[in-house]
């Protein structure tokens, strides 16, 4: 028998087992609509009691600044730190499969009716919607993170980049983060 | 030549994107556009923003877009190869870092280039609305649409399928004025 670590442990005491893992990001995957962001936060802290507020901002945070999907890492990083590699299989496995049947359910569905001109109307109304979604996705978040001024002017000087410029969304990563990252540095030792 | 094949063009393309992607999903919205709309041809615009919809409408992450693209142009290995790409480099990095996280936590440097990160999220998520809108949105009542939505998901902290639905309910009545 593998001894039980004291990080696998919910903050009730109940064991984070391997089926706990799995429950768990299965219902952030189900519920979470527009992103899983919101619901995920519920979920580990307030509904199953994984962690606390502040770990979870701290794991989600890391989340964050690594590259590829945010939600994906976390819940690699979680699931290894409650059950191992294993665990990040698992936890994975959990939030994908669900949404991913569900989702080429719609398509399908949805093919299956495109060339009703209702339905075509009204996927353009949607597909404008969801673009519309992503903007203000942006502009909640530029209102809640209360940028500094210096980083105010490197967000909208990526915007230009990207949304005036064209410009390659590689070329601008990895020019604009290491220049941001300089930039912070310098105007805090200017600070000092 | 084995390059030409699109599981293979799907693997490099999204291998490559979440190595250097920050900021999740939304953020790379504007590179999963050019890939599969500007290079390779694999939708047009409006194929992307009805599969941007479509991604939208289903429950889990925003991520799985990417899923959909690879459904696409290649049924379910395109899927999974799409999919696995898109995962498993990044995942590696997640995994170390995730197990090294808490001795960088105390580090002075790591806290300050972490804080340098958001205003490029910031950056590259509004630009991300705006191309696609752009590329798949004409007239007013699509762009009344945009606005719409990107309203209530800044101002409200409703479910974003209540924007989704709206903008599909002011297409259909537009569509049968004969507005669209």
């Amino acid at each position: 028998m593998k001894s039980e670590r004291e990080s696998s442990k919910s903050l009730d005491g109940r064991p984070i087992t391997l089926g706990e893992l799995f429950m768990g990001f299965a219902q952030m995957g189900l519920y979470g609509f527009g992103g899983v962001a919101t619901i995920a936060r519920h979920v580990i802290v307030e509904k199953r009691r994984w962690m606390s507020e502040y770990d979870y901002a701290s794991v989600l945070g890391m989340g964050q600044i690594l590259p590829g999907g945010n939600i994906i890492n976390m819940t690699i990083i979680l699931g290894d730190r409650f059950q191992g590699p294993l665990g990040s299989i698992v936890a994975l496995s959990g939030l994908m499969i669900m949404p991913t049947i569900i989702l080429l359910a719609l398509t399908t569905i949805y093919d299956a009716f495109a060339s009703n001109p209702d339905v075509r109307a009204a996927t353009v109304g949607a597909g404008a919607a969801a673009a519309g979604l992503i903007i203000g996705l942006g502009l909640k978040m530029g209102r809640n993170l209360k940028l500094r001024p210096i980083h105010l002017a490197f967000a909208i000087a990526t915007f230009i980049c990207m949304a005036v410029l064209r410009l390659p969304f590689i070329g601008v990563v990895l020019v604009m983060t290491p220049l941001c990252i300089a930039a912070t540095f310098w105007s805090r030792r200017n600070v000092e | 030549m084995w390059s030409d094949d699109p599981i293979v063009k799907l693997a490099l393309a999204f291998g490559a994107l979440s190595l250097v992607s920050v900021g999740g999903a939304p953020a790379m919205m504007p590179e999963i556009h050019r890939l599969a709309v500007v290079v390779n041809g694999w939708h047009t615009n409006a194929e992307f923003a009805r599969d941007m919809a479509l991604a939208q409408s289903a429950p889990g992450p925003n991520f799985m877009m990417i899923s959909l693209v690879g459904w696409r142009v290649a049924g379910f290995p395109g899927l999974m190869a799409a999919t696995l790409a898109a995962i498993i480099p990044s995942s590696i990095i997640a995994f170390i870092v995730g197990r090294l996280y808490t001795r960088f936590s105390q580090k002075d440097w790591f806290n300050v280039a972490r804080s340098a990160l958001p205003p490029i999220v910031l950056g590259l998520i509004v630009a991300s609305g705006v191309v696609t809108a752009g590329a798949a949105v004409s007239g007013a009542i699509g762009f009344g649409i945009v606005i719409l939505s990107a309203a209530i998901v800044a101002l409200t902290s409703r479910n974003p399928l209540v924007a989704i639905g709206a903008g599909a309910l002011i297409g259909l009545i537009a569509g049968r004025l004969g507005f669209l």
